[in-house]
This record gives structure tokens, sequence and C-alpha cells, in this order.
């Protein structure tokens, strides 16, 4: 086995034998990126040279007998997280020069750990897209199959996990971002409770849905990550400071005994691929298998999630994005006449045509004498999706079923057609919507594409949720790697 | 036909929070442009506002003391708009659940007639940033003041006057003063006043076409601003011609208001909850924990000085005008007997000096308990009345003990009778013609020569002895 090719869990036990240093892996995983990239296209920066100096520092930690689980561990990070001192673009040209003077707080927490990041990656422009194919700068591909897309909009962050550029990434879940292509790249993934994990230095997208969460090799890594990222953040007044910090590891078991897990008939309606049905189907044998009490559930009000996402997301994403006016940072137009003018060039300019749709779907739904018809019942349906999983969970533990409709599709399918593209995360939604936590692990290959499992559980029931997706994780034994080998190809 | 005017008044106060409302930047005035300023407060991607619990709380206050209820269940909302003094290109206000409603403020107008003016609301936001075009080729931006925390109060349309906006403002300037939420100052723009008016026939309901003024600097310039507005859209009326709705602003020199924009250009501000923060919750105890904080409101004051110290209802007003002023007095009254000494002297010579000085009360470092010994001094006969005013302007200026000024400036009454019957004698011989007056009848004499017994001992002539001693000399 190669060292990128290792799970955390595999590096973190090298590393603590001092069978390897940090700076050694740190050295290999910049190697793989060189070889790959230029067939993945899955990064925006490569931070070689502050990945060496993080590694000395994680060896120093290490030598201290201060090592953790992510000591010297190399990670790669969604471009729109805001690092220190190296850019964040979110895919956009409008931020194109970005350079903030701060950290998210999940990359604080990281870098105090002693992760190593070894690269920023790429996204839908501000994460707004299920493909990867709105970035304004490189188009990243499936490394199953380097045709297809890999999802979006984390697509970067999935497609370097899947690529072994990186043993975790992280990526963020406004509608479905992180398990979408979680779920096409055959990866782990998972968005956790909304108010878990900070947005602090997030780029704000739809602020009342957006999530951040692990991309990983295993279960194992996932809980790893989820232990070093959630917790309250004094920064973030959405976060929750409530909840006792748990250590999400002590739910890797493969017990499941009596655990009740749901599905709704509603996620086999029309658009369901017939391999993902089967392979969902196979899965919930495994789960009866495994003594799980497999019970059909409804969620009703399923249909209108979409309809309301989009409301609600485009709206917020409209107000979050009229800061990029040209006046401070990022792209500013050469010319213009007069201030108005200034901020239209500007604004033309700078956003992709998503963005603008979006930003444009929003202010119509914010503005008056719409307001009601379109925000206002959209917020109506979010309560009504809220209660519908309420009601779900009181008779089951957690909801499974498909991540996405249709495996990995091709690049440029769905290009010209929105809606269709909005289908990919029709599973996903509604999942933000509640604010619930929710996890894609594979379960099986379909034309030799991977398909994702969600695990969906309740409010701050991430244990449930790792609980239920590492017993499947084992009894699955998916072990299906890219055929893509990287190199000359 | 008679008219009258129908006024709102739109006030945004800022709060007086060591604190930013979402981040912990100074609220200081002045500084070196955007140099009060943190990621926070500028916008940036990925940053989030966290709600000053401080902000919550004086604008708690400014509700309680301006008769308000208190919403237990308030939150923020978004209002969005570009320009460039606003960094995140929307600000973050409360729309629909403001922190306070139904409030009212009490005024008294000059015929002695006291009237409610009703409070719509008052909520809290952020203060937007100063664009300077001066000088410079383009526009700068200083976002110092981004952040800084404000409470709006609205009023109902409840004003008629000029006269009762007037008194509306220097009423609700006073409250938020003694309440210590804001400091009020006009010329920093912690008090910034915007009003409506509309003119209607007496008697009828119907509101006229409402014009927004802009650009009002003082409270005197409200009701200047306001009598033209009034004036102009009668006399609009009576030529039968249309009032535009819009906004107008108030220049100061030529003494007109002048239109800005029309209406018709108005935001559509697309409100909506602002996610990155939850609802705020004011919960009875602390509702009450803040109500217990609030010192006692000016007309309070007022009533309990006329009845605890006995001073007339006029001084009572001037003195509880403001708060510092009237912590002084009472820490005065505390120390010396006559309350209706310590206020004259106020009313006088303290309040001359301030106004001579433009010092503010809390700036003048006399204290209490030397305001008495001053006051002693005089009872006691060490010092005349007259000489008591310069040792005040001295204490006033030093902060001095008054004893320490009299002894080193040598200001000791003189009450040696062998002294001063010298003294007497020669005025009387030097003043012949009012040695004669008096003689004559004129009794009124005496007292320029007492005078000229005081200006030859430098004012320290104890003035009974001196009457009596020149009588007795003048009767030989
Ligand atoms: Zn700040």
């Amino acid at each position: 086995m190669e060292l990128h090719e290792l799970k955390i869990h595999e590096l973190h036990d090298l590393l603590k034998n001092k069978e390897v240093s940090a700076v050694d892996v740190t050295k290999a995983y910049l190697e793989r990126i060189k070889e790959v990239e230029p067939q993945v296209d899955a990064l925006i920066s490569i931070t070689e040279e502050y990945a060496l100096k993080k590694a000395e520092e994680a060896d120093k930690m290490i030598q201290d007998g201060n090592i953790n689980d992510l000591t010297g561990i190399p990670v790669i990070i969604k471009d729109n997280m805001c690092t220190e001192n190296i850019r964040t673009t979110c895919a956009s040209k409008m931020l194109e020069d970005f350079v903030p003077p701060y950290n998210a707080t999940v990359v604080e927490n990281l870098s105090n750990l002693g992760a190593v990041m070894v690269g920023k990656a790429n996204l839908d422009e501000f994460a707004m897209g299920s493909s990867t194919e709105n970035s304004a700068f490189k188009t990243t591909k499936n490394p199953w199959d380097l045709s297809r897309v890999p999802g979006g909009s984390s697509g970067g962050s999935a497609a370097s996990v899947a690529a072994d550029e990186c043993a975790f990434s992280l990526g963020s879940d406004t509608g479905g971002s992180i398990r979408q292509p979680a779920s096409l790249c055959g990866v782990v993934g998972m968005k956790p409770t909304y108010g878990l994990v900070s947005r602090y230095g997030l780029v704000a997208f739809a602020s009342s849905l957006d999530q951040i969460g692990p991309l990983t090799k295993d279960v194992t890594d996932c809980a790893i990550v989820l232990n070093a990222i959630a917790g309250h953040d004094p920064k973030d007044s959405t976060s929750v400071d409530k909840m006792r910090k748990k250590d999400y590891k002590e739910f890797l078991k493969d017990d499941i005994k009596g655990i009740r897990i749901g599905y709704s008939k509603e996620f086999f309606g029309e658009g369901l691929d017939d391999g993902v049905r089967e392979s969902i189907e196979s899965s919930l044998k495994i789960f009866e298998s495994l003594g799980a009490e497999v019970k059909e559930i409804s969620l009703p009000y399923l249909d209108y999630a979409l309809a309301a996402y989009y409301i609600v997301s485009s709206a917020e994403a409209s107000s979050n994005l009229a800061r990029y006016d040209g006046i401070r940072y990022g792209h500013v137009a050469t010319n213009y006449e007069d201030l108005i003018d200034m901020y239209m060039v500007s604004r033309s300019e700078g956003f992709g045509k998503e963005v603008k749709r979006r930003i444009m779907l929003g202010t119509y739904a914010l503005s008056s004498g719409y307001y009601d018809a379109y925000y206002n019942k959209a917020l109506k349906v979010r309560t009504l999706i809220k209660k519908d999983y309420e009601k779900a969970f009181e008779d089951v533990d957690v909801i499974v079923g498909p991540t996405s409709p249709t495996t990995a599709f091709k690049i440029g399918e769905r290009v010209e057609d929105p809606l269709a593209m909005y289908l990919a995360d029709v599973y996903t939604v509604p999942v933000n919507i509640a604010g619930l936590p929710g996890l894609s692990l594979p379960c099986g290959l379909s034309n030799d594409l991977p398909v994702g499992l969600q695990i969906v559980g309740r409010h701050f029931d991430e244990g449930v949720v790792l609980n239920a997706a590492y017993a499947f994780e084992k009894a699955c034994n998916f072990n299906a790697k890219p055929s893509f080998k990287g190199g000359a190809r | 036909m008679n008219y009258e005017a129908v006024i709102g008044l739109e006030v945004h106060a800022e709060l007086l929070t060591k604190t930013k409302i979402f981040c912990s930047c100074t609220t200081e005035f002045g500084g070196e442009p955007n140099t009060h300023v943190c990621p926070v407060c500028l916008g940036l991607p990925g940053t989030l506002p966290v709600l000053n619990k401080k902000v919550v709380e004086y604008a708690v206050k400014a509700g309680l003391a301006l008769n308000c209820e208190i919403s237990k269940f308030s939150k923020m909302d978004r209002k969005n708009y570009f320009y460039p003094d606003l960094p995140k290109a929307y600000q973050i206000s409360q729309y629909d659940l403001p922190l306070c409603k139904n409030g009212y403020v009490e005024i008294e107008t000059s015929d002695g007639v006291k009237k409610k003016i009703g409070l719509t609301r008052i909520h809290i936001e952020e203060d937007a940033g100063k664009l300077m075009h001066e000088n410079i080729d383009g526009s700068l931006v200083d976002y110092n003041r981004t952040g800084v925390p404000l409470i709006e109060i609205v009023s109902e349309p409840d004003m008629r006057t000029p006269e009762e906006a007037y008194l509306y403002l220097t009423k609700l300037k006073s409250v938020l003063e003694y309440s210590e939420v804001s400091d009020c100052k006009m010329q920093e723009g912690s008090l910034r006043v915007d009003t409506n008016v509309s003119v209607r026939p007496v008697g009828s309901n119907e509101f006229g076409t409402k014009i927004e003024l802009k650009n009002l600097n003082s409270f005197k310039a409200v009701q200047r601003a306001l009598e033209y507005e009034i004036k102009r859209q009668i006399k609009l009326i009576e030529n039968r011609e249309k009032i535009v709705q819009e906004t107008r602003r108030w220049n100061e020199q030529k003494g007109v208001t002048e239109s800005m924009r029309s209406k018709e250009e108005a935001h559509d501000y697309r409100y909506f909850p602002e996610p990155d923060l939850v609802p705020i919750i004011v919960s009875d105890e602390w509702k009450e924990e803040i109500r217990k904080s609030l010192p006692e409101m000016p007309e309070y004051k007022k009533e309990r000085f006329v009845s605890q110290y006995g001073i007339p209802e006029y001084d009572a007003s001037v003195i509880t005008s403001s708060k510092p002023l009237a912590d002084f007095f009472e820490k005065c009254a505390l120390e010396y007997s006559s309350a209706k000494i310590i206020s004259n002297w106020i009313m006088g010579e303290m309040m001359r000096l301030l106004k001579e000085t433009g010092k503010e009360i809390d700036e003048v470092p006399i204290k209490p308990h030397q305001m008495a010994s001053l006051l002693n001094l005089i009872d006691n006969g060490t010092i005349t009345g007259s000489i008591a005013k310069t040792v005040f302007e001295d204490m006033f200026m030093t902060g001095k003990n008054p004893e320490e000024i009299v002894e080193e400036k040598g200001l000791k009454q003189l009450s040696n009778e062998d002294e001063l019957r010298e003294i007497a004698i020669k005025v009387i011989k030097d003043n012949p013609k009012s040695v004669e007056d008096y003689k004559n009848g004129k009794d009124k004499a005496i007292g320029f020569l007492v005078g000229q017994m005081m200006k030859a001992t430098k004012g320290k002539a104890n003035p009974q002895l001196a009457n009596k001693l020149l009588k007795e000399e003048l009767s030989k």
C-alpha cells in the first residue's frame, strides 16, 4: 500500500509508531497531487510551502508526545472556507485574488490539531451547483470515470479524496453539496446537524442551510474528523453551545440490533435509476440481516422540498452575495460611468451564470409584492417538512435511502438544463431544510460507478447515524477503488 | 381656512456601549479612518455577526425609560440596499418585531398644557460608515462607524406644532441621557433626527401628503425647518398646487427646505429574517433587573426635589434638566442645610460659569463638600457674599478648597472695629457730597458710603459693621 492510499486512522498508527514522519507523509501526498491533478483538476490551490511548514510543526508535536488523531494528516479544504493569508476564491472570478486575514474556525481547529492542509478544492462557484461545472476556473473530473462529473458543489473535495490527493477533505453542504458528490465519487461524506459545526469563515451561500462537514475514505475517519470540527464557537451565534462535546468514535460499533430503520416510499419514485434502486434495496436487506428493524415511513411533503429550497437558498444567497460590489475587495470593473454602473459592471463581469440566476431568483422572491407568495410560503413548507421528519422519528431512529437519484453523469450533460441539474439534490435537500444530520456512504456499484446510501438521523444524533453507517460499512464490505490510477493515461 | 400640521419624528441615537453591536471593535468617536474595524464589521466574506448583549440591555433600558412594552421575543432582520458605506450591502436591523413598542413621552407646552406623544417603536440596528467626498478625486469611505449600535425611536404623528416637536426632542434627549444609554451629542452624530410633516385643515381626520425632512443638525434647526415647511405647504394648498411626496433637506444658511429626491425612487429593502443570528429573548427576570438599574427620571426627580428640599418648582426643573447637575445639587444638600441657597448658587454662579467656559458639569472639579464649606464660610462671617463669588470662580477653575483660597489670597472678612472705624472716617472725609445728602435725609447715600468702604477693603469689610460704624461717625 502506498501512503496516499491509507485512511486517517492507518496513517495515524504509522505516525504514532514513528514509522513515518509527517514530512514524509506530506511529501508523498504532494507527489500524488502532482501526478494526478492534471487529470482530475480537483484543486484551485496547492499549498505546498505552507504544507511542508505545517508538517514540520506536526513532527515537532509528535516528538513532544503531543500526537492526536489528525496530527500530520493531509487535508484539502473546499475553497469557500477562509484560510489566513491563503487565497480563498469560492471558484469565482469575483474573489479570484481575495486573501482573507483570518481562518475559518474549522480550519483553525484542524490547524491546532496539527492537520496539514495541502490544497484548496475546486467547487461550483459560491457552492451553487451539483456538478462542479460552475467553477470559474476548471471542471473537476470524477476519478471513477474522467468523462463524468464528481458531483457538486464539493466536487473538488470529494474527487480529491477519491483520487487519494489527501486523507480527507472538508466540504460544505447547503442542499446536498457534501453527500451528493460523496455518493458520486464513492467516498463517505457527512453533513452534520445545523449548528453542530461553526460556520465562521465559511463564505456564505445560504446561511440558514449551510453546514461544513467531512469527506473521508471510511466511516471511522468521518467520526475522527467530526470530533475535530464539532463544537460551539462564540463567533457563530447559530452554533449550539448546549451540546456536551461527544467522542464520536465511541459510536463506531458494529452492533445495531434493535435499531429502527425507516425508508420512505417517496424515495423510490420517478427519476430514480434502476441500478441505484437495486443497490438501495439490497442495502435495506443488509440492515435487516444485521438485526435492525426496517420499516416503511411516509414523508408526504417531500415533493415540495426542492421548490422551497430554491426559494429560501436563493433569497439568502441574493443577500449574502450583495457585498461583492467591487468597492472593498475582489473583482472591480475598470470601465463604468457612475456608482450604480460600477456595481452593475463589476457584478456582471465577476459572477457566473448560475450565480446570477440564483441572485435574480432570490431578489425576485424577496421583493415587495412577492414576498408572501414565495418566501413566506417557502418558510411554511419548511415547517411542514420539519414536522414530517419529527413525526417519522417517533417511529424510527434513522431514515435511509438513496443519496442521489443517479450515479455520476457525463460532463456537459445537464449544463443547459438547470432544472435537471437541480434534481440531483432531490434526496439531500430536505435534510438541510430540516437541519438534520445526514451521511452518505458507498453501498454498491451500478455500471461500475459508485452508488451512495444516505443515512439521516435526529437533530444532534450523529452518533446513531455513525453507528448505523459503521455497521453497514463492515457488512457491505465495499472495497472498490476508482479504476483511475493516476499518471499517464 | 385654518390649518394644522401633523408631525412625526424618527430619532437615531447611538448607544453608549464600549464595543460595536456585532464585534468587539471600539465605538469610540474619532480615530484615524478605518482603524476601529475588523473583518466582522467590514462584512468580509465568511464573517458572522454576534449580537452584543449590552446593546439589548441598553435598548431595553431606553424602552423602559420611555414607557414602552418590551417584547419577550424579537428578532433581527436584513434590510438590503447597495451603498458604499454599507459593507455587507445589507443593514442588520429589526423589521416586524421590534424590541420595544407603544411607549410615550410627556411634554408640557409653553401654555402649561401637558401632552403625551406616542412612540410607535424602538428597535436596534447597526450604523453604516461615512463617505468623504472633500478635496479628493473620487470618494473615500471610513468604516469606523459601521456596526456602532443605534436605536431608532419612531414617534406617532402626534405633534401639531414645531414647538411640540422641539419639546419632544428635548424631553427625549434628557430621558436618554438620564438613563445613560446615549450621550446624545448631535455634533458627533450620536443623535440624528428625521421628521415627517404634512398639513391639513383643522378638524380634518385625513392626512395630507407627507414630506420627509433631513439634514437637521440641531433641535432649533428641526423647529425652524418645520416652521418653514408648514408655511410652504399651506401656501401650496392655498394656491391649489400639488404637494409632491418627497424628501427635502434643510438648508441652514438660506433658512429654506430644498428638494432632495422624490419618493418614487424609494427602495425595495427586501427585508427578511437575519439567518446568522438567533432570536432575542428578554425574560421577565432580565427585564426587571434592567428596570431596577434605571435611575429616577427627570419628572419624578423634579417633584421629589420640590417636596423633599422645599425648593421652588422653577428651580427644581432647571436643576433636574441635567442629571449630573441634579446629582451635584443632591450631594450638596447632604452637606449643607439650606437647599434654596444651594439652588441659588447652582442656578446663578454655576450656570453662568458653565455657559462662559463651555464646560460640562462633570468636568467641573468642585466637590459637594467644598461647596458646603464655601457656604459655611459665608454663614460664619469668614467671608462676605461677594468675596464668595470670587472664591467660587477659583474653585470652579482649580478645584481647590475654599479655605485654602481664602487663606492664600487674604480674603477674610474685616471685622476689626478700630481698623474699620478709621476707614469709615476716611470715607466720610473723602465724600462730602454724599455726607451732605445723607444729612439732608437721603438714606440711600449710606449705601454708597458702604460701597466705598468695600472698595477700600477690596470687598472684605463686614457689611453690617461698616454700616453701623458709618452711622455712628456721621451722627457725631
Ligand atoms: Zn469590528
